[in-house]
Parts: structure tokens; C-alpha cells; sequence
């Protein structure tokens, strides 16, 4: 017991921290921006599996997240379906498009998945406007349930918080999990050498399509938890510009391990909000900035920000030697 | 759908076809130059068609627009090429398209800092007369993109063929460290192939402008289409960006015929999809795609 404390310390510090702030927060405003935050982090999570641990790249995580969302809102107000069953049903939508984008480009160089996902997000920003019968075009679909358990209403701010929450906590405990685990760990030797991981037995084309399909169904669930949350979903949150900022985010928070996309989620939903005093309309050009920025001076490979930063500096010791993923 | 019909959707491909040749094409330099796909490449499309209208506002005629975008852009991509291509050269396929991807939002956002949300158009070069050909109507631009492009393609044949510098860059596209040893300088080959990126993109963008409208966000369609024409035909291969910019711009005129307008841009990346799926080589692509 002990040293499952010890080993597990900084999760637990962190899940007792989240799940405690409805308990002396009130503030709507607040509340609504941690709610954002709860789907945006499972999203850079998936996302963070993906770049961090097997080194591709999907610019299409916001389709994954629209199908999330416009599956949830159709099932659940033209089909009737119970909003769990319908969250479960475009998840396994979602994963089953990531595996058919998935196995033909995975094979290739990196670019082709990172083509075929921008491509697969406009494709499915395009039918989202254009099947007017099913998603009411740019209209948007309303009146989309809350969550409930039993009988018990999970729309209010406070009780969506520690479901959206806890199911993101839950996803974060699997994805550390699984970055330990020996899928973990095949999925870095492919980063590194997917030659080298080959002849030591990783079949890395399945591991590859497996990580994407993870990540498509982070995506997705959150993407569900959005529109239960919003009661309202509309074409615009799902456009390549968006996947692009989560790919920002995933970036700025590092590679190394998956807390970087609570860092990385920080960065996206807190910056903004600073920018817009400034104007609203420099957000993306400051993230372009830093996606060069942090790509130029990348030295290792798992450095975010703030330790590409420290490394910089003369006398900094930025990062050290410890392999990515390592330590928790 | 009647043969005027066809014939008129034949020539509306031709045309996008042009422009996404001459993007498809972009692509293929710079890749040939540094193994690099570059993202921002349809940004590079749009800052040309933007900055000739731009031009045209300060009452400037439309040669000296064109002159004027292609001067920009090659600039711009010169600066681009110093601060984030050089560093990445030796960083691997990931680091190479997030600063590309991060190049396009830059693009993108500064456009429409500078010069608004707002689509613009350009006066076609030489009216808008159309010309009745065989029951369909040929709007003069379609000539002028037409013959532009072959023009650009076709000087472009030579200079890679006849040129010793074009040579030169051909050579660094087969093995850049034996075309060191052999005293080429690599640095310069690629900063002149983003250079002439610059200038291909940006004709490309000055020549669509009066057909069809350009915006600070009409980059990142056009990039997407252009290198699914450059892996239609096989990337890598000039020749190759060419016939694939043309083959997608009619495929996706008749589609429009066919189908629907409102699928039109949905079915270049079906295209692309299938091509990845069935021949990730391309109709032309002799060479060996670059597997892992």
C-alpha cells in the first residue's frame, strides 16, 4: 500500500485536487472554463499517446471530436437512444474510421497520416454542413439531453464536473498505464527506430494503428461530453484549425510523458484568454510562433516549453538524460 | 448532363487543374530539394493571390501586381526557408511538419491581420468576355492560367534538363551528400528551391484571383489539394504533380456535375484516400515510395 502511494503520488495528488474544487468553487464562469478543459484534456491526451509515445501525427483530431459530438447530439435526439449508449456508438464510429485511415498510411512516412487526417477533418466538417436532414447544417443541432445516471441529473455545473472529470482521470490513469506497459514501451522503440523495434518482434504497423484508433476514441468521448454539456452543437468547433491547436497544446505541455497535455491543456484554454486583451485575433499567430519556435530549438525529443527554455539557457539542465516516459 | 456540358465542366477542371498543378508542383521542390512536406505550401498560393490584390488596390496595373506577389512571396519564403527550414534539415519527419503546419497558421493569421476576413478578387487580365467554344463559354483567364502554366512548367523542364545548376539541384535530390562531395552547395540548392516555390505559388495564387476568390483562409484547401495531385501522380515526380494537379481539377468539375457543388471539395480527399489505399506510388510513381 505504501508504496503504491508513493509510485502513484502526483496522480492521486492531482485527482484528489480536481475532483475536490466543486466543493468550494461556485463561480459559473469558472466552472464553465473547467468543464472545456476536462474534454480538451482528454483530447491532447489521446493526442499526446500518438505524437509522444509513437511519434505520428494526426491534424485531424477535431474530426474525431465532431463525430464525438454531432454522433451523440443525432442519436440522442432523432433516435432516442440513452446518451451513454449513444457516447459509445460514435466512439466505436470513430475508432473504426481511425483504423481505416489508419492502416493504409501508417505503413508510409509520417506526412501520409498527417495528410490523410486533415483531409478525413475537412471531409467531415464538409458532411457535417452539407447532410442538412441529419445535422441541420450550420444551424446546429438543440435541445441535446444532459447526462444522467439512473434517474439522476448530471446537468448541473458542479455534478458534470466530477463525471467529466472523473472519466477524464480515468483516462489519464489508462494512458499512464499504458505508457509503462509494454505496449508503452514498443511504442517508443518505433519511435526511435522502427527498424530496430521490428526485429525485436514489435509489429509496429498494428501497435501504430492501435495507438491512432486510442486516440480517435479519446477524442470522440469528448467530443460526446461537449454536446451533453452545451445542450447545442454546431459545425465551426470541428475544423482542421482547431486539431491544429491541439496539436499546439500537445506540444507546448511535451512529449515526454502524458502530463504534458495537462500542461499542454493549460497553455491552450489560459493563453487565449490572456491574448484577447491584447487582440483576440493573434491567438493563432502566437501559436504558429511557437510550434517553430519549440520545433527549432527542440534538442532531445521529448521537451515542452518550458524545459526547451531551461535547456537554452547557459547553465540550464533542462530535461536531463531520463527516457521519455520514464517517470510518471 | 448534354456534351456543352461536359465540355464546359471539362474547361472549368482545366483551369483549377492548372492551379492545382502549379501547387502540386511546389510540393514536389521543395521535396525534392529537403524530403520536407510543407504545409504552409497553399499559404504560399494564397499570400501571392492576396498581396496582387493588395497591389491592385494601391492602383497599380495588374503586370506589376503580378510581379510584384511573385517578388513577396519569394522573399518571404527565403526568410521562411532561414529561420525554420535550415534548423530542421536534420530533425526528422515529426519536427519538419509541426514547424510547417505551425508556418501555415502564421501565414494565415498575418494575412488576415494585415488585410482582413474579407474574400477578394482581382479584374480578370483581359476582360470577361467570354468566348463561345463548340456551345460552351471559355472565359479568357482560362487561357491566361492555360498558357501560364504550361509556360511555367515547360521553362521549368528546361531549366532542371539544360541548366547546370538545374543539374545541380537535381543531383542534391538524389543524394545530397555525394552532390557535396561532388562541390555542389546543398545550402544554396534549397534556399533557390524555396525561392522558386515562392514564385510558382504565387503565380499560381495572382492567376486563380480573378476566378475565383481568395480569402486569408482559402490556403489550406488549395495545400490539401495540391498534394493530393502531387500523390496522385506520384510525389516526388514534376511530371508526375502535373498530370495529377490536372487529372484532380477535372475529376472534381465533373463531380460537380455529377454529384453535387457542395461535395466538390470533399472529393479531392477521397481521391487522396484511395490513392494511399490502393497505389500510395501514384499513376507515375516509378520510384519507390519512401516506406519507414
Amino acid at each position: 500500500m505504501g508504496s503504491y502511494l508513493r509510485k502513484h503520488a502526483g496522480y492521486l495528488v492531482f485527482a484528489v485536487v480536481v475532483m475536490t474544487i466543486p466543493a468550494y468553487l461556485s463561480d459559473a464562469y469558472y466552472l464553465s472554463i473547467l468543464a472545456f478543459m476536462a474534454t480538451k484534456f482528454m483530447m491532447a491526451m489521446g493526442l499526446s499517446l500518438l505524437l509522444g509515445q509513437a511519434g505520428q501525427i494526426s491534424l485531424g483530431q477535431a474530426g474525431f471530436v465532431g463525430i464525438g459530438a454531432y454522433g451523440a447530439a443525432i442519436l440522442t435526439t432523432k433516435v432516442g437512444l440513452d446518451p451513454w449508449l449513444a457516447m459509445l456508438i460514435a466512439a466505436l464510429l470513430s475508432a473504426t474510421i481511425a483504423g481505416l485511415i489508419g492502416m493504409p498510411t501508417l505503413r508510409l512516412k509520417g506526412y501520409y497520416l498527417a495528410m490523410a487526417t486533415l483531409g478525413v477533418n475537412e471531409i467531415i466538417y464538409i458532411l457535417i454542413v452539407q447532410l442538412k436532414d441529419l445535422t441541420n447544417g450550420t444551424d446546429g443541432i438543440t435541445g441535446i439531453p444532459s447526462l444522467a445516471i439512473g434517474g439522476l441529473d448530471l446537468g448541473g455545473p458542479k455534478a458534470y464536473h466530477l463525471v467529466a472529470w472523473g472519466v477524464a482521470l480515468l483516462m489519464l490513469r489508462f494512458a499512464l498505464n499504458l505508457s509503462r506497459s509494454r505496449v508503452g514501451r514498443s511504442l517508443r522503440a518505433l519511435h526511435r527506430s522502427e527498424p530496430a523495434a521490428q526485429s525485436l518482434g514489435v509489429d509496429t504497423s498494428y501497435r501504430k494503428v492501435q495507438v491512432f484508433m486510442l486516440a480517435a476514441v479519446f477524442a470522440s468521448i469528448a467530443g460526446s461530453f461537449d454536446a451533453y454539456y452545451m445542450n447545442f452543437v454546431s459545425p465551426d468547433s470541428y475544423t482542421i484549425t482547431f486539431s491544429i491547436i491541439l496539436i499546439t497544446g500537445v506540444i507546448i505541455g511535451g512529449l515526454g510523458t502524458v502530463w504534458g497535455a495537462l500542461w499542454g491543456t493549460l497553455a491552450i484554454v489560459i493563453l487565449p484568454e490572456l491574448l484577447k486583451r491584447v487582440n483576440e485575433d493573434i491567438t493563432n499567430l502566437v501559436f504558429g510562433v511557437l510550434l517553430i519556435a519549440i520545433m527549432v530549438l527542440w534538442q532531445g525529443r521529448s521537451r515542452g516549453l518550458w524545459q526547451t527554455i531551461r535547456a537554452r539557457r547557459p547553465g540550464g539542465s533542462g530535461g536531463g538524460a531520463a527516457p521519455p516516459g520514464a517517470e510518471e | 448532363m448534354t456534351s456543352d456540358q461536359f465540355l464546359q465542366y471539362i474547361f472549368s477542371g482545366i483551369t483549377t487543374g492548372s492551379v492545382y498543378a502549379l501547387t502540386a508542383m511546389g510540393f514536389t521542390l521543395v521535396f525534392n530539394a529537403t524530403q520536407i512536406i510543407n504545409f504552409s505550401q497553399g499559404q504560399l498560393v494564397m499570400l501571392g493571390g492576396m498581396t496582387a490584390v493588395a497591389l491592385h488596390g494601391l492602383g497599380l496595373p495588374l503586370w506589376a501586381c503580378f510581379i510584384g506577389a511573385v517578388v513577396v512571396v519569394m522573399v518571404v519564403c527565403v526568410i521562411f526557408e532561414r529561420i525554420a527550414i535550415r534548423p530542421l534539415l536534420q530533425k526528422g519527419v515529426l519536427a519538419q511538419i509541426i514547424a510547417t503546419v505551425g508556418a501555415s497558421f502564421v501565414f494565415e493569421t498575418a494575412a488576415m491581420l494585415i488585410w482582413g476576413r474579407n474574400a477578394v478578387g482581382l479584374p480578370a487580365f483581359s476582360g470577361e468576355k467570354p468566348i463561345p467554344v463548340g456551345g460552351a463559354a471559355l472565359a479568357p483567364q482560362t487561357l491566361w492560367v492555360v498558357g501560364a502554366t504550361a509556360v511555367i512548367v515547360v521553362g521549368l523542364f528546361f531549366f532542371y534538363r539544360r541548366s547546370l545548376f538545374g543539374k545541380a539541384v537535381r543531383a542534391c535530390a538524389v543524394d545530397p551528400t555525394s552532390a557535396r562531395l561532388q562541390g555542389i552547395s546543398y545550402s544554396r540548392v534549397v534556399v533557390f528551391s524555396f525561392a522558386l516555390t515562392g514564385a510558382i505559388s504565387a503565380a499560381a495564387g495572382v492567376l486563380i484571383t480573378p476566378i475565383s476568390f481568395m480569402s486569408y483562409h482559402s490556403g489550406s484547401l488549395l495545400g490539401l489539394k495540391g498534394f493530393a495531385a502531387a500523390t496522385l501522380g506520384g510525389l516526388g515526380n514534376p511530371v508526375g504533380a502535373v498530370v495529377g494537379g490536372f487529372v484532380l481539377g477535372i475529376v472534381e468539375a465533373l463531380g460537380v456535375g455529377v454529384i453535387s457543388a457542395g461535395y466538390k471539395d470533399a472529393i479531392a480527399f477521397v481521391i487522396l484516400l484511395l490513392v494511399l489505399f490502393i497505389r500510395p506510388a501514384g499513376i507515375l510513381g516509378a520510384r519507390v515510395v519512401n516506406r519507414q
